[in-house]
């Protein structure tokens, strides 16, 4: 019984494995940059998440002993101005950054999401008034909206949140506004409507799930900017404050006084933010692609 | 095309009305205001008569409303009103920094645009080659990389360089002249941080181009283009290129209009005074008058870079007829 049983379980497990693994092996045949996106993302998130095993030193202890080391044995990537660890550093920055990037662009999305479905799907005045206050909040740049809500709430990671958040809303309920048109005028939609469902019932059960697919690209799209966003918040002072890592932070912390003397304070936090970005933004290409029936086409 | 030309224009009447109304509130959300942070920049002690006298001056204890009215109507007249902060005209706190975000904006636009396109067409006549790979590898990277981290490492880049060459190092200059009082001197400050944007926008406008050329290379006069026996680079740059330019115009021209105002951080590195820096620092004063009338700017130039995209469409497709 038992041998049967393992071997039933083995016959389980092992074929939806390999399918799995397969997958995997397809897609980087098909998408070998958005694999190696995808490699990244999974570098960075294990980062994030065991950060206290990788990091050699306590990212915050000051070391008045060691001021600006040399990449080498004892410091990987050298020390900075303040005798901190820059490795340790950045990977416990990774977590800050994944954090923001994550929330951000999850919240952000998902409330587009439902303010787009919802102006498609009722229309009339009020898609026209909800277009014209999209339009509104989209006539800033990014940087300035993130500015302004930062004047208002205040600097930490989780006002930055909001701050990137906030502007994040209007550009995709755009996008998914759009998709959601099209759906609307699908036969489904006024069958649903014709049996007496309640209009959130049709907008969360019937429109959302067919725009999956623009909301999706979106938020991998989203995550990249969002870290950015926080960076370049953080490397104006207005982001994430100290003690807490976080990249953007490390560049604004002297790295310009020290770009000389000790040029490793300056390019390894710039490296591990252009290295998180350009993995999400090849990953979330790839997701474009394989989402995308358009372009899966070609 | 009149009627059309008319219809767009008062349309944006509503859209800088609620842009209006929004920077206008926004800015009184934020706790404290301009009063205080003048009386502690003078270090006295806390006087609340002089508080009282310095709201009352810059009418900040007159009932919200009024004080819009007053500013909206300011506005529609063309008086912006003096810095709160300062108490300088406006118009004459902004107009130097705007020659230094205007210079930048359409050097970083020329230089992506020629990067952008070539790269781009190449890119998608190749598709799924290694040059196609470079070059999107290329562009994807530029997408990543904060601008500010390209500036700090061209920064490095030139004193390292200089120091190697010269013996000494050598620095963009830190002061502002305007091109045509000194061209040489004005170049050299400038050119890093447009070559510093350009890049980070060239990969965009890079990344559209492929997509639009990829999109129109399926059409099907190309494939008649083929059929009939063109050879390859006449089909892609005289059938395929200029259908493909509408979408990467639209970007260029959101990406000229970012520049305007959305150079905070890169004028951070390279110290130098744009309309971004005069943001975070009204801003950060409380400046009401100053914020508003930078907001307004920056809202003007957007609505008006994509009334002039939809026009220059018109203009790169004639089937395009707006009515």
């Amino acid at each position: 019984m038992a041998t049967s049983e393992l071997g039933a379980d083995t016959r389980v497990d092992v074929a939806p494995r390999r399918t799995a693994w397969q997958a995997v092996k397809r897609m980087a045949r098909r998408q070998p940059l958005g694999a190696a996106g995808g490699v990244i993302v999974l570098v960075m998130i294990i980062m994030a998440l065991f950060a206290d095993v990788i990091a050699p030193y306590d990212p915050t202890a000051i070391d008045y002993g060691n001021f600006t080391v040399p990449p080498g044995a004892d410091f990987w990537l050298g020390s900075d101005q303040l005798g901190r660890d820059v490795f340790s550093r950045i990977v416990y920055g990774a977590r800050t950054a994944l954090f923001v990037g994550f929330v951000s662009s999850v919240v952000g999305a998902g409330a587009g999401l439902v303010l787009g479905v919802g102006s498609a799907y009722f229309g009339g005045m009020i898609d026209l008034v909800f277009q014209r206050i999209m339009d509104i909040f989209m006539s800033f740049p990014l940087i300035i909206m993130a500015l302004a809500m930062v004047a208002i709430f205040g600097t930490g990671v989780d006002k930055v949140i909001v701050a990137i958040t906030i502007p994040f809303i209007p550009r995709c309920a755009r996008v998914v506004r759009s998709s959601a048109l099209s759906v609307r005028e699908m036969p489904y939609v006024d069958a649903a409507r014709s049996i007496g469902y309640s209009h959130l019932r049709i907008i969360l059960r019937h429109m959302v799930p067919n725009v999956m697919a623009p909301f999706l690209i979106m938020i991998t799209a989203f995550v990249g900017q969002a870290i950015l966003l926080e960076a370049s918040l953080s490397y104006l002072g207005l982001g994430v404050q100290e003690p807490t890592p976080a990249w953007g932070l490390m560049l604004q912390g002297g790295a310009e006084e020290y770009a000389e003397s000790a040029p490793w304070v300056a390019i390894f936090p710039g490296l591990a933010i252009t290295l998180a970005v350009f993995g999400f933004n090849l990953f979330g290409d790839a997701v474009r692609d394989m989402l995308d029936p358009k372009l899966r086409s070609q | 095309m009149h009627q059309y030309i008319v219809k767009r224009v008062v349309l944006m009447i509503p859209t800088l009305f609620g842009a209006a109304l929004l920077v206008f509130f926004l800015m009184r959300l934020i706790p404290g205001d301009v009063c205080e942070l003048r009386l502690a920049g003078t270090g006295a002690t806390f006087d609340p008569e002089a508080l009282t006298l310095c709201q009352q001056e810059l009418g900040l204890n007159d009932p919200i409303l009024w004080q819009f009215a007053t500013w909206a109507g300011g506005f529609l007249v063309g008086d912006f009103g003096t810095s709160m902060w300062t108490g300088q005209p406006i118009v004459s706190e902004v107009a130097v920094r705007f020659q230094v975000s205007l210079q930048i904006a359409l050097m970083a636009t020329v230089f992506s645009v020629i990067i952008a396109i070539p790269m781009g067409i190449l890119s998608a006549a190749f598709r799924n080659t290694w040059i196609d790979y470079v070059v999107r590898a290329f562009s994807i990277a530029g997408i990543a990389m904060p601008s500010f981290w390209l500036g700090i490492l061209i920064i490095l880049g030139l004193l390292i360089g200089s120091q190697a060459m010269y013996g000494e190092p050598w620095m963009p200059p830190i002061n502002y002249v305007p091109v045509w009082v000194d061209p040489a001197e004005n170049m050299a400050m400038l050119i890093w941080p447009a070559l510093a944007t350009g890049y980070r926008y060239s990969a965009v406008a890079t990344r559209m181009t492929r997509s639009a050329m990829l999109e129109v290379l399926r059409e099907d006069y190309v494939r008649t283009a083929r059929a009939k026996g063109l050879v390859e680079h006449v089909i892609v740059n005289r059938h395929a290129l200029k259908n493909a330019m509408l979408p990467v115009v639209t970007v260029i021209g959101i990406e000229f209009a970012f520049l305007m105002g959305g150079l905070v951080v890169t004028e951070q590195v390279f110290n130098l005074n744009g309309l971004g820096k005069l943001f975070v620092e009204s801003v950060g004063n409380h400046d009401y008058t100053m914020t508003q009338a930078l907001v307004m700017l920056v809202a003007l130039i957007f609505m008006f870079t994509n009334f002039i995209v939809d026009l220059f469409y018109a203009w790169l497709d004639p089937r395009i007829r707006y009515s």
